[in-house]
């Protein structure tokens, strides 16, 4: 299955509620693949399509106020007309999904894959001081579990969650297992797990429910802001998540995210082979960074490139972590090229022709 | 066992089904896939490929710049691919509208009239199969009957009174190599 | 009469709506909001809604409407609740949702999602403050502003040839398929207010049956932002606001 048609899958299977969007290449498949599936005749989610992705953003605001689960998706130019939404979702402490297949920018750009909109996803976007969570699915099958996984760090910490995928895993096809079927949630677990939902029952509970984002008195606007930020701190404390490989005994690292890190990974085991001692850091997460980890290794390293489809945005992250301990170089391809391993593998010796066997 | 294959042709040919076909083989096999296509508005008209990859152990990149096997069925593809093909490896073309034939002599290269059967049979649409055919018959990776179970798996239901004729496509195919 | 005859239950001829609460409004006084949030509380309560209805306020000068009706709210981006409102109804689709939107959210920056939720016929009922002019943000024109009427950003009144046309976006929103009720009213004296009443009634019943989407608009005053009394604000909405929108029912499927 393709990525992008496996996201609509694992959503289903989750027990999401409601989806919300808009057709944009490259990941039009979500919203078709629901529309194929219909699951509002057996799970009873609801799945519509918006007229445009600023409304999209807001009917999942409008939802996910009732306690439901409810996701979007869209590409890159799309998530740009969203960041209004989403600032309001950050401010309503909603438990959101929202998955961006990204594409070239700026502007329209192209439909080819990307990786530029790092700073927007794991920066803020909208206005405001707020983060949420960006899981970067690296596989199909991270597609599918990235899903469950996002709403569940959503609903724990009262967050929305991103998945940020690039074309590439979107519009691939591999060996996928699809997550269990579960229940939609009753509306009495709805009201059980979210006291704080919207959901029309004002009396039986005793007090209305409001969901605002509005606050007037600066000293309580602050205190609004303060336990945000609070809650912020305790996902970069528990929720930090990364793979590696072969670290133990390199002296260099790759550090790449996405599909790109598979294309780095091949590049790396080819030069394993011949002799260089080089490995690589995949952030899972992109907010909250592996920022103590890399901090850690940088200690024995002698140099870091990272390799994104962009400009060059991850390696300000990995700059702040290892704070000058080692130097740190880019490399990326931008408007929709996808660079091979043999190309990976020249830039890094480029830039440390001194790691040459 | 790892296959690295391309295959390039115009949009229209099948080639994103022919590879999603391979893929679905593979899968049916119990080999690790991926399926990666060139996407976007190439899909009609313009160049189109895809490169599959099968392999018994965990696949890195699915994105390559060398492979063991280039499937080429227009001249843009050829000139495009065939100096990406590992020295040993294999490359067919269909000799239809080439006009230069590939050069290289450190690899295995089969042409094949494909477009020449597919007329014979008068059937345009299983034009991919017949390549798909000539690829199994000059690379033995998947058994012909995990092909066909993969075929089934993605033709529609409604569709599945064709697989007697992809069946005879791709033998047609594996007729046009000789190894 | 003493004031503690005057208190006595008995004697009582008008009372607050059991779901208006105690808060302060920070509506001017002679504003027409307070009027229509009044309805909307009596109609709810009298519909048996109280526990199963969900409002969505606008940005305006309803932002606040959720702190002074006793239901479940929730507060939208400026021009959104329609889109807001649609997906709560569709997910609770036995609840009473109503979005409450002024002149700005509904007919300019929110243009787009009210057309589409009206044409989609979503079952929900959208209540429309008309009062051709931005009162939250002092006073600056709106879409609805009249031609020739003075406002913060129109100082010398407003022109067509610059500002375009004065939009009757009801009218508009009754051509949509999905729409089943389009009605105009008015609340500057007892027998609008009356009407007014029964109208969004009649809009939330279809909303609860299902049968598509009700607008009711409220031609409103704005005596601050139009710098006037409110009792002047009501004779030149008589004498202005009516010609260019005129009340009454601008469709209703529900009539055989």
């Amino acid at each position: 299955m393709k990525g992008n048609e496996v996201i609509a899958h694992a959503a289903i299977r989750y027990g999401v509620d409601g989806y919300f969007g808009y057709p944009i290449t490259p990941q039009s498949e979500v919203l078709e693949t629901l529309e194929e599936l219909m699951p509002w005749e057996t799970t009873g989610m609801v799945v519509l399509q918006a007229e445009s992705e600023v409304a999209s953003i807001n009917m999942v605001y409008g939802g996910a106020s009732t306690g439901k689960a409810v996701m979007t998706s869209s590409s890159s130019p799309g998530v740009s007309l969203m960041q209004e939404g989403l600032s309001y979702i950050a401010a309503g402490e909603l438990p959101v999904l929202v998955v961006n297949v990204m594409r070239g920018g700026p502007g329209l750009g192209t439909i080819q894959p990307s990786q530029a909109d790092y700073f927007q996803a794991t920066k803020g976007g909208g206005h405001g001081d707020y983060h949420y969570i960006v899981l970067a699915p690296a596989t199909v099958q991270e597609m599918a579990d990235f899903v469950g996984l996002g709403f569940d760090l959503a609903f724990k910490y009262r967050t929305p969650a991103m998945l940020l995928a690039d074309g590439i895993v979107g519009q691939m096809m591999e060996k996928v297992v699809l997550p269990p079927f579960r229940p939609r949630r009753t509306p009495e677990q709805i009201a059980e797990q979210c006291p704080w939902a919207v959901t029309g029952h004002a009396e039986r509970r005793g007090h209305p429910n409001v969901l605002t984002t509005l606050e007037l008195d600066s000293a309580k606007m602050e205190v609004n802001n303060e336990r945000f930020q609070k809650t912020y701190r305790e996902i970069e404390e528990n929720e930090v998540r990364y793979e590696e490989y072969y670290t133990e005994d390199a002296e260099y690292l790759m550090v790449a995210f996405g599909s790109i890190a598979r294309i780095c990974l091949k590049a790396i085991e080819d030069a394993r082979a011949q002799g260089l001692k080089i490995g690589l850091i995949r952030p899972i997460t992109l907010w909250p960074f592996p920022t103590k980890v890399l901090r850690e290794k940088a200690e024995n390293l002698k140099g870091i490139l990272t390799v994104e489809l962009n400009a060059g945005q991850m390696i300000e992250d990995v700059r702040l972590a290892v704070e000058g301990k080692v130097p740190v170089y880019h490399y990326g391809r931008m408007g929709g090229i996808v660079p091979n391993p043999q190309e990976v593998l020249d830039a890094f010796y480029k830039d440390f022709p001194a790691a040459k066997i | 066992m790892k296959e690295e294959i391309i295959i390039a042709g115009f949009g229209g040919q099948g080639v994103l089904s022919m590879g999603k076909i391979l893929a679905y083989a593979g899968l049916m096999n119990d080999l690790e896939v991926t399926w990666m296509p060139s996407y976007g508005p190439e899909q009609r008209g313009g160049t189109a490929n895809v490169t599959v990859i099968l392999s018994d152990k965990a696949i890195s990149s699915p994105v390559l710049d060398t492979y063991d096997i280039a499937v080429v069925l227009n001249q843009q593809s050829l000139d495009k691919f065939e100096s990406k093909v590992k020295p040993g490896g294999v490359l067919i073309y269909d000799s239809y509208g080439i006009h230069r034939a590939p050069e290289r002599n450190d690899i295995t290269v089969y042409r094949i009239d494909a477009m020449d059967a597919c007329l014979e049979m008068k059937n345009s649409k299983i034009y991919n199969m017949i390549v798909l055919g000539a690829l199994l018959k000059a690379k033995n990776m998947v058994p012909l009957d995990a092909v066909m179970a993969g075929l089934k798996k993605t033709l529609p239901e409604r569709h599945h009174h064709l697989l007697p004729l992809n069946h005879e496509a791709i033998t047609k195919g594996m007729s046009l190599v000789e190894v | 009469m003493t004031p503690e005859e005057i208190k006595r239950p008995e004697n009582q001829v008008s009372s607050k709506p059991r779901l208006l609460n105690d808060n302060h409004m920070h509506y001017c006084p002679g504003c027409s909001h307070g009027v229509v949030h009044k309805l909307v509380a009596e109609v709810l309560d009298e519909m048996g809604l109280a526990d199963n209805a969900i409002g969505v306020a606008p940005v305006g000068c309803a932002v606040f409407a959720y702190n002074y009706i006793d239901i479940d709210w929730i507060e939208a981006a400026h021009g959104r609740a329609p889109a807001v409102a649609t997906a709560a109804k569709r997910l609770n689709p036995d609840t009473m949702v109503f979005t409450y939107q002024g002149d700005g959210d509904l007919a300019a920056i929110g243009t787009a999602e009210t057309i589409h939720a009206a044409n989609r016929g979503e079952n929900i009922t959208i209540i429309f403050i008309n009062n051709a002019i931005y009162g939250m943000t002092g006073g600056q024109m709106a879409p609805t502003t009249l031609e020739g009427q003075k406002t913060a950003t129109t100082p010398y009144g407003r022109r067509i040839d610059l500002n375009g046309y004065p939009i009757k976006i009801s009218d508009l929103l009754a051509q949509l398929d999905g729409t089943c009720y389009v009605t105009r009213q008015s609340v500057q004296n007892a027998a609008s207010v009356r009407k007014a009443k029964s109208a969004i009634r009649k809009a939330f019943e279809n909303s609860m049956a299902g049968r598509g989407t009700s607008i009711v608009e409220v031609v409103s005053t704005c005596n601050t932002g139009w710098k006037m009394s409110p009792e002047k604000a009501n004779v030149w909405m008589e004498e202005n606001m009516f010609a260019k929108y005129p009340l009454g029912d601008l469709k209703d499927t529900t009539k055989k």
